[in-house]
């Protein structure tokens, strides 16, 4: 198993204990709810995009664990000012990188949210980092719910 | 049941604890320490043995065939419902009806009983303590026919109000469904208490006895219970194999569950008589060698002894509860008087999944999350918790490694 401390990055837990642009946020046009049934963890994602198709701000609410909450407040941090287009491509990259189809060494848009990859030695952990970007995903397509168990669940798994 | 005096000589738990071949292993280069037992247990050698012998010399099919082996292995699941019957003192051997495990058992009843004797306006009560396989079952049948759902309060503690369940109960009420043990929290239940009430107003009893049957001695005809459920994978034996426990009078009263082979008499397509108990209840082949197996492991239990295994167990756990409030930031959720076997706890700022994580990685299995078991961790307040659960083969340096593995998750987290 991969070593802890790769696993709890720093990063990681820092934005665990001080989540970036957490709250509801004030004039969004886009908001989609994401669970996991399995162990309760949920969060809202609400982003305001414009005529442009710009994200140009997004905010979460929501509780789960260390991993989940990481993720959540790394995304909104990397998504926020980029095109809704640009958006959708780190949602399939950072699924590819925890499903261990992409490789973090190579061209890809991720960036330092590759701090993930090592979620990925840990199948039962990875439904945790993509939680909020299905979330993110439904709400960039006008759906309300995401969901990593059953039909809401992008992933099929 | 043995007594003492036929006991072979006490063994002690650290032999007892090598007849567990699983737990001889290293995970993530640490001895493994199994905290999770209530989720299901291991099974020891003795048990496996069983299994691989059944599979070299007696199996066939069960009840058909008129040559040797179906004989033998007739003979083999059959001798486990002789045994299960004395495990639980049931009055008849009939009345213990082979399941898939205690799911499937509650399912059975909520269907072959409920289904039939629930009328609109009727009254199911349930407790706040159960999990879902015990709370689904009578939703369903309940919305099918028009009944009412009511559900036993508990404390802060996790102790049910039984001034509440006595208010609960009314000449509408049909059917009452408790847990003994409480997966979630560890709550022993006063069930002997909570069925008389319930027998005062007429209505019967199912108990959820998953989380009891491994740790104490349960007596159906003391306790008076009507229905009464376990698991074979919870008690040293193999998945796929379970015991519904039913009062004759109530089995003859049931519509069958499922319908197939081996739960007929006779069939036409005019008419289809159903064969007797309890084969009426088990349609299709079971899972026999799991059922074999299930006779090994209460042959194997009763060898060591219930009340041994249960004072043994009662000091793990109170040793683990002295242990655990001693690591700061941790908080026990569950605190009730009688507790058997489960320590459900969290550690303040960090989520259990992350507990559960960083114990994985030193060697420690615990259980985290709902434990299937929502209502309760909506009650208390708590999204999810963290959970050890403890057998007889756990021992004092399993609870030694599970405080350094949470020191462990406290210094990564700075908690």
């Amino acid at each position: 198993m991969t070593d802890l401390r790769n696993l709890y990055q720093e990063v990681i837990l820092d934005h665990n204990r001080k989540p970036r642009n957490f709250g509801p946020l004030e004039g969004a046009n886009r908001e989609a709810h994401g669970d996991n049934p399995l162990c309760g963890d949920n969060y809202t994602i609400y982003a305001h995009v414009d005529e442009q198709a710009v994200i140009v701000s997004v905010g979460f609410t929501g509780s789960g664990c260390a991993i989940s909450k990481a993720a959540a407040s790394m995304m909104t941090v990397k998504v926020k000012g980029k095109s809704v287009a640009d958006a959708e491509i780190l949602i399939q990259e950072f699924r590819d990188l925890l499903t261990g189809k992409l490789d973090a060494k190579g061209e890809h848009h991720l960036g330092h949210l590759t701090v993930f990859e090592g979620v990925s030695q840990l199948p039962q952990r990875v439904k945790c980092a993509v939680l909020p970007w299905h979330a993110l995903h439904a709400a960039i397509e006008q759906q309300s719910v995401a969901s990593t168990e059953g039909e809401h669940d992008p992933l099929g798994n | 049941m043995l007594t003492e005096t036929s006991r072979a000589p006490e063994r002690s738990w650290e032999e007892i604890r090598r007849d567990f071949p699983i737990l001889q292993q290293s995970i993530n280069k640490h001895s493994l320490v199994y905290l999770d037992s209530a989720a299901s247990s291991q099974i020891p050698q003795a048990v496996i043995d069983r299994i691989v012998w059944y599979h070299s010399a007696e199996h066939s099919n069960v009840h058909r065939g008129v040559h040797t082996l179906s004989q033998r292995a007739t003979n083999a699941y059959e001798a486990t419902r002789e045994k299960v019957a004395r495990h639980l003192n049931a009055a008849f051997s009939h009345e213990c009806i082979f399941v898939r495990g205690t799911t499937e058992g509650i399912n059975l009843v909520a269907h072959g009983y409920g289904r039939k004797h629930f009328k609109a306006g009727d009254e199911v009560i349930v407790s706040a303590l159960e999990h879902h396989a015990n709370i689904v079952p009578w939703q369903i049948v309940c919305d099918e026919v028009g009944a009412k759902l009511r559900v036993i309060p508990m404390n802060d503690a996790g102790e049910l109000d039984m001034q509440a369940y006595e208010a609960l109960l009314n000449e509408r009420t049909r059917l009452v469904a408790v847990n003994h043990v409480s997966n979630a929290l560890g709550t022993i239940n006063p069930v002997a208490e909570i069925i008389r009430l319930a027998h005062e107003k007429g209505a019967v009893v199912l108990i959820d006895g998953a989380q009891a049957v491994p740790h104490m001695a349960v007596d159906v005809q003391a306790l008076d219970a009507d229905f009464y459920v376990f698991s074979g994978h919870k008690i040293y034996a193999p998945t796929g194999i379970g015991v519904l426990y039913a009062k004759t009078a109530l089995l003859e009263q049931m519509q069958p569950y499922q319908g197939g082979g081996d739960m007929i008499a006779s069939v036409s397509f005019e008419k289809t008589t159903y064969n007797a108990l309890p084969y009426r209840f088990e349609a299709g082949t079971p899972s026999i060698a799991s059922g074999v197996a299930l006779g090994a492991a209460l042959d194997y239990i009763n060898a060591i002894g219930l009340e041994r295994i249960a004072r043994w167990e009662a000091e793990l756990l109170a040793h683990a509860t002295e242990a655990l409030q001693g690591v700061p930031g941790v908080r026990l959720i569950g605190t009730a008087r009688h507790k058997a076997s489960v320590l459900s706890f969290e550690l303040e700022g960090v989520h259990p999944h992350d507990v559960g994580t960083i114990l994985d990685n030193q060697g420690v299995a615990i259980r985290a999350g709902h434990h299937c078991a929502q209502p309760v961790m909506n009650r208390l307040g708590v999204a999810a918790t963290a959970r050890a659960s403890f057998a007889f083969y756990n021992n004092f340096d399993d609870i030694r490694a599970l405080v350094a593995a949470l020191y462990t998750v406290k210094e990564i987290f700075d908690a």
